[in-house]
């Protein structure tokens, strides 16, 4: 649109006798950018968070929860479950573990790197454990990156004794766990400590996910290590049996895999659920402020619009005769539309520098009082476009009416 | 006179029905969008014991040994010798103990199968502290806590499960491998936030079974866990000699100064605590915050319900912006009209209260039709899965809350425009006709 200085200059004299709806309205464009980018920008922080990969197979898996078993028969009645388990159609691989990611059910401990290091020393590094029984790799598709995933003898001779760490002496840790304890290095073969408990890395696996997420540092989210448990030695530790199958068969296994379990531990609590819920549920608050946030979105959006439809058309209804009298005097429908969207194209750019200020300071103020990080400078002027856009589209159907007011409009009196 | 002027604005507002629907439509969903979230904001930062936040307490000290230097304030928690101290001292009004445990329960007169549940272990004085409505029975006393009573209250939830909300008083539950007689049912009873559990999601609900805190230890014996420890436990089945924090307080403190006694009783049980060598920090960790202040200082008004709150309002305020632009507009339009009154007598003072009138009337409709929107808007958000869901219900207050900001914003939304009209020269109107 080519702005002329000699049509800029009437549209100024008229704001000017409109002064504070014009006001208004370039206050309204300024708000509802600011609050766009900021809401935008949250939106697609949440839609990051809800997208964290975790490199097992989430699509496959389903998870029955038993509960209330008897610590002293679990050593027989896990391989009795197991085996029973993978007897149902289309499961692949079944194990059991103590914990999944974004199940909530963390069990954290802190590490250090040197053979002192103590539970409560401020350098250690704190991660979350997860105890597999044999087989528990390949359940839940781990995919290891360097090393090898344990062995029969190691799940074998590991167990609880009365402490809350395991008695064996190997672990396997996420690859952003290793590049955390030990920078730059390969951590094969190097030792955690946690004294008088120390373990050796075996092997290191894809990015896997922690029972609870951090949402502002997500690199941290992933700091979790496996350890290898046997069935006997468990004191039932294991509450989550996992089966392996096509994501077409889930619903099925997890059904059959519940019944089955009810069946053969009649004392204890069985809960199947497909992994996907698991995960559905744990971003289930933040998927809906997702949405209530586009909502709120799309609702001041046409409600901006239809200020600007609302006053154009009122300013259009008001100039009718001037606009009859600028057509008499050989002014074309496109001079008069020009006329309209250029007025809105200068409401809009009042609104939209005001606005981006505006935008800027409340990123900020939600910077120091929530935990907020800074906005991509381009979430600013995509939002002023998209203002200016909507200004354009809004002005289009009152400035079409005035363009279509015939000449002859002059010569009427109101 | 104001009939007429009633009269005048049903038919101004009649004169023009797509402006009228547009202002109508700004201030409705302006009211909607915001009341909605101000309904949702008011339900997670709500006071959930209102008759009693104000004298109840919570206590903390740090009894990590040595320091590590990572945390500058105490746990939430405290480990079982602390927390023995602190509530065998009996220095408040009242005080009770608490940890929270699964446990697998059955009902032996119930045909129902083993149900997991969550219990929570405390002492005699919780039902009378926190106000805990009984549908039968009663909590149990003093003396049972003393002689490990196996004894138990259940929620209403579970009663109806087990019992189908008869009076299963005396009744017996299967805790675990021990028998537990039943002393008391409540009503439903939903403190919102779950203020006592400072692990709770907000919204959880209460636990399905309450036991004395020493006989619970007993029952469960095994089950219980810690939130953090700093020491390697030698045994995780017996913290209560295991440097980990689990085990946390309430108390009542009915006046100022049994605040103030309380207080200096706390920091001399810090500061004894570290020259025993017990503690490494002293008084400089304890703290005793009221309940709602404890609340806020835990996290537990989340944030996501401050910024839905601000988003509100600046919405509000952008549907203000557009209603006062749009009236003013249409008043303004109008001066040959107010110019014909003002010529035939009306005074400003009669053009200011019509023009207000016509906008009170907006905003009135307008608010009719953003309480309907509120009221569309809450059931969206019971459709939510989330924890809260259920609890969104437009209550008297917020619902007069929401007439009186539509009346108000659009009465300010008018005063504007009506102190223009009531400007507007006779004479010099009169003349352009």
């Amino acid at each position: 649109m080519a702005i002329r200085s000699t049509e800029i200059r009437p549209i100024l004299a008229s704001l000017r006798k409109h002064r504070i709806p014009a006001l208004l309205i370039v206050l309204e464009i300024a708000l509802a950018c600011a609050v766009l980018c900021n809401a935008v920008f949250m939106i697609s922080q949440r839609v990051s968070d809800i997208q964290l990969p975790s490199a097992i197979d989430q699509q496959g898996l389903v998870t029955v929860s038993l509960r209330g078993t008897d610590d002293k028969l679990v050593g027989s009645d896990i391989p009795r479950n197991l085996a029973a388990l993978r007897g149902i159609a289309g499961v692949q691989q079944a194990a059991v573990t103590t914990s999944l990611p974004l199940s909530h059910n963390n069990w954290g401990w802190s590490f250090g790197v040197s053979p002192d290091s103590a539970v409560a020393n401020r350098k250690n590094i704190n991660v979350s454990l997860y105890f597999l029984g044999e087989g528990g790799g390949k359940a839940l598709g781990l995919h290891v990156l360097q090393g090898r995933f344990f062995n029969a003898d190691e799940f074998a001779g590991s167990k609880f004794d009365t402490a809350a760490l395991p008695e064996t002496h190997v672990v396997v840790m996420t690859r952003t766990a290793a590049s955390r304890f030990w920078p730059g290095q390969s951590a094969l073969g190097k030792t955690i400590y946690s004294k008088p408990f120390y373990y050796t890395v075996v092997g290191v696996v894809d990015d896997v996910l922690r029972p609870n997420v951090y949402t502002q540092n997500t690199s941290k989210s992933y700091d979790a290590i496996y350890f290898p448990m046997s069935a006997a030695g468990s004191k039932g530790a294991f509450s989550y049996y996992i089966l392996r199958g096509a994501p077409k068969d889930r619903d099925r296994i997890m059904r059959e895999a519940e019944q089955k379990l009810a069946e053969l531990n009649p004392g204890a609590v069985a809960k199947g659920k497909i992994y996907m819920d698991i995960r559905n549920d744990y971003f289930a608050d933040m998927r809906s402020m997702a949405w209530m946030l586009v909502l709120v979105c799309a609702v001041m959006l046409a409600v901006t619009a239809f200020g600007i439809v609302g006053l154009t058309s009122f300013w259009v209804g008001q100039r009718r005769r001037q606009i009859g009298i600028r057509r008499a005097v050989g002014a074309t429908r496109g001079q008069i539309l020009g006329y309209f969207r250029t007025e809105n194209f200068l409401l809009s750019t009042a609104g939209v520098l005001i606005g981006m200020l505006l935008a800027f300071g409340i990123n900020l103020y939600l910077m120091q009082h929530y935990e907020m990080s800074r906005m991509p400078w381009y979430y600013l002027p995509a939002g002023a476009v998209t203002l200016w856009l909507l200004g354009q589209l809004a002005v289009l159907g009152p400035a079409l009416r005035a363009a279509s007011v015939p000449p002859v409009e002059a010569t009427r009196s109101v | 006179m104001f009939g007429y002027y009633l009269e005048l604005a049903f038919r101004s507002l009649r004169h023009n029905k797509v402006l009228t629907a547009l202002m109508v439509l700004a201030i409705a969903v302006g009211i909607g969008a915001s009341m909605t979230t101000l309904t949702v904001v008011h339900l997670l930062s709500g006071d959930p014991i209102p008759d009693k936040s104000g004298v109840l307490y919570f206590p903390q000290v740090d009894p990590q040994m040595p320091a590590d230097g990572r945390h500058h304030a105490p746990y939430p928690e405290m480990d079982y010798r602390s927390a023995m101290d602190l509530w065998r001292a009996h220095r408040a009004d009242r005080q009770s103990l608490m940890t929270s445990s699964m446990i697998k329960l059955r009902a032996p007169e119930a045909q129902h199968a083993p149900l997991m549940l969550r219990m929570l272990s405390t002492t005699s004085d919780f039902f009378p502290m926190f106000e805990v409505p009984f549908q039968y029975g009663h909590g149990w006393s003093p003396q049972d806590d003393a002689q490990r009573a196996r004894v138990a209250v259940i929620s209403s939830d579970l009663n109806k499960k087990l019992f189908a909300g008869e009076n299963s008083v005396g009744r017996t539950l299967r805790v675990r491998d021990s028998d537990v007689r039943i002393v008391g049912v409540l009503k439903p009873w939903r403190p919102t936030p779950l203020f006592y559990d400072p692990w709770s999601q907000n919204f959880s609900k209460t636990e399905d079974v309450f036991m004395p805190f020493s006989s619970s230890m007993d029952v469960n014996k095994g089950n219980f866990q810690p939130y953090t420890c700093w020491d390697v436990p030698k045994d995780m089945r017996d913290l209560q000699h295991a440097n980990c924090v689990w085990v946390w307080l309430w108390v009542q403190l009915d006046t100022p100064a049994k605040v103030r006694a309380y207080s200096r009783f706390l920091n001399d049980y810090a500061d004894q605590q570290k020259d025993l060598g017990r503690f490494a920090v002293g008084s400089k960790h304890v703290r005793l915050r009221d309940l709602m202040t404890w609340l806020e200082a835990n996290g537990m008004v989340p944030a996501d319900a401050r910024l839905q709150a601000w988003l509100a309002l600046s919405f509000l305020v952008i549907c203000l912006f557009n209603a006062v632009g749009l009236l003013l507009a249409k008043f303004l339009r109008r001066s040959g009209e107010i110019g014909v009154r003002r010529a035939l007598g009306a005074s400003r003072g009669s053009i200011f209260v019509q023009c207000l009138i016509e906008a009170g009337v907006l905003g009135l409709l307008g608010g009719v039709f953003g309480w309907l929107l509120t009221l569309l808007g809450l059931w969206l958000v019971r459709q939510q899965p989330v924890q809260y869901a259920p609890l969104a219900h437009l209550d008297l207050p917020m619902f007069m809350a929401t007439f009186l900001l539509a009346l108000v914003a659009s009465l300010l939304a008018g005063v504007l425009p009506a102190l223009r009209a009531s400007r507007v020269a006779p004479g010099l109107q009169l003349k352009t006709l």
